[in-house]
């Protein structure tokens, strides 16, 4: 109808305007011309949604982080045993991210709350126990390590706040250290301190920083949570879990098997085993994350 | 006379939009075409997945050196697009990602879209930054790893999605056993 009352105003000029009908009809035609566009394009959907994780707000941070000094060590797993992994200088956060520096994160990118978040990016379980979308639950400590996280959602925060997630290589590199030495994968009570704290239940209930921290001042590489890595789906494990079937050695195309080097590797490839069965959408409650950086 | 024929073209007008379908409700939310990763084809142009928006895809993850899976990965891409028949090659796209982007250049990629007479619109190779096609690996969840310079281990799954980009369909493995893939193709095709 509106069509017709914008034809009949354009007449009424006309009385004032008499050599107006060329312009008229031009007029016409191009409105039936373009009348159409728009419902024709709302039906093949183009407009890709906000929710991308390139559009984030940078938000300040104010965790602190550890200079870890470049080197090098022997591989754990695969095709890797034996390899020498050289890692160069890097930043990692001293602790995992908490729950209350994440709750910063969904406050100026509202795309990755809860309610809003790309269901691409995580599975149903994402931040499961919150209660809204800015609502940390009462029990939960919000120093405490942030978890049902997905690796997108890690990767979108360490983007925020300028940084990045650590390697496996980086974070197994970390992970060497005890409290005295850079390097101490060779003592037995070492290995059975971290198979040990891998027994503990509900590790991710704890506020952080709690214990001691390692050589390098970092906190919680143990006995708190397991750690996204940005190549976490590198690990490929035979037997893994999405084809559970005959068909399962034809999944990779070099069957790289597990093969531990070692045996005192045995709590590596135990975090190996676990990175090698998650998917990146995939929350789990005591997974969390930290943040790296280049120097 | 003119202005019978402005009475004409206001009827049409109006009349022309009558029968057009409501804009369908499409939820997006898990649309691979939200990813904002930039991509390069074969012919070097740069490329949204967003542009994509519309087509049926097929999607496979290899390398040009590979001597071991890709090819038998490739060879089931090339029986996938026999099987679905009689196809408008506007509707579908055929699609191989590098994982190794560094040596699988455009002229890489069209060399071995060649080889393997992959010719038509229908076919595209492409191309990321490492960040972006590992974040791409995780949406299919496809697992990758470099284990020699020249060498990577990956997993063997092809996907299709549908015109939305909601994912359809995936095998995993080489079982060399095409037809579920093939029939998803062409149940996406039907519907669109």
């Amino acid at each position: 109808m509106s069509r017709l009352k914008q034809l009949l105003k354009i007449k009424k000029l006309k009385q004032f305007f008499p050599n107006m009908k060329p312009l008229v009809i031009i007029t016409v035609l191009l409105f039936t011309l373009t009348s159409c566009y728009n419902r024709y394009n709302n039906v093949s959907v183009t407009e890709p949604v906000k929710s991308s994780v390139h559009e984030l707000v940078h938000i300040p941070s104010s965790k602190e982080m550890k200079k870890i000094e470049g080197g090098s060590y022997l591989g754990f797993i695969g095709k890797d045993s034996g390899r020498i992994v050289t890692v160069d200088s890097f930043l990692i956060d001293d602790s995992p991210v908490t729950v209350s520096e994440y709750l910063e994160f969904l406050k100026k990118n509202p795309q990755w709350t809860k309610s809003h978040i790309n269901r691409l990016y995580a599975d149903n379980d994402y931040l499961h126990n919150w209660e809204g979308d800015f609502e940390i639950p009462k029990n939960v400590d919000p120093n405490s390590p942030v978890t049902n996280i997905s690796w997108f959602a890690a990767r979108a925060y360490a983007r925020s706040v300028g940084k990045r997630l650590p390697t496996i290589d980086e974070w197994e590199y970390v992970g060497l250290a005890d409290e005295q030495t850079k390097d101490a994968s060779s003592k037995p009570e070492f290995t059975e301190f971290i198979l040990n704290s891998y027994q503990n239940k509900k590790t991710y209930e704890n506020p952080i920083k709690a214990d001691k921290p390692n050589y390098y001042g970092v906190y919680d590489m143990y006995g708190m949570v397991w750690e996204w890595t940005s190549d976490f789906n590198s690990v490929m494990i035979t037997g893994e879990s999405r084809n559970d079937s005959a068909t399962n050695e034809t999944l990779f195309c070099s069957g790289a098997a597990v093969t531990t080097s070692d045996l005192k590797n045995y709590a590596a490839f135990i975090r190996f085993a676990m990175r090698g069965s998650l998917k990146a959408d995939y929350t789990v409650n005591n997974l969390g994350f930290r943040c790296a950086k280049d120097i | 006379m003119k202005k019978a024929f402005l009475l004409l073209t206001a009827i049409f007008t109006m009349l022309s939009c009558k029968h057009e379908e409501k804009p369908k409700e499409v939820d997006l939310s898990n649309s691979i075409f939200q990813l904002d990763s930039t991509w390069e084809d074969q012919n070097g142009q740069k490329i949204k997945l967003a542009e994509l928006n519309g087509k049926i895809l097929v999607i496979a993850m290899i390398y040009t050196e590979c001597k071991t899976a890709c090819p038998m990965l490739t060879n089931e891409m090339r029986n996938i697009e026999r099987s679905i028949g009689n196809y408008d090659p506007a509707q579908v796209r055929l699609v191989l990602v590098s994982i190794d982007p560094k040596t699988d250049t455009p002229e890489k990629m069209k060399a071995y879209l060649k080889l393997n007479n992959f010719e038509g619109e229908q076919w595209l190779f492409l191309r990321s930054d490492d960040e972006s096609t590992r974040e791409f690996a995780n949406v299919l969840s496809v697992k990758y790893k470099k284990i020699s310079p020249m060498d990577f281990s990956h997993s063997n799954i092809i996907t299709v999605f549908s015109k939305y980009g909601e994912l359809a369909y995936q095998k995993a493995g080489l079982s060399n056993d095409i037809k579920d893939v093939a029939e998803e193709v062409k149940e996406q095709i039907k519907k669109s």
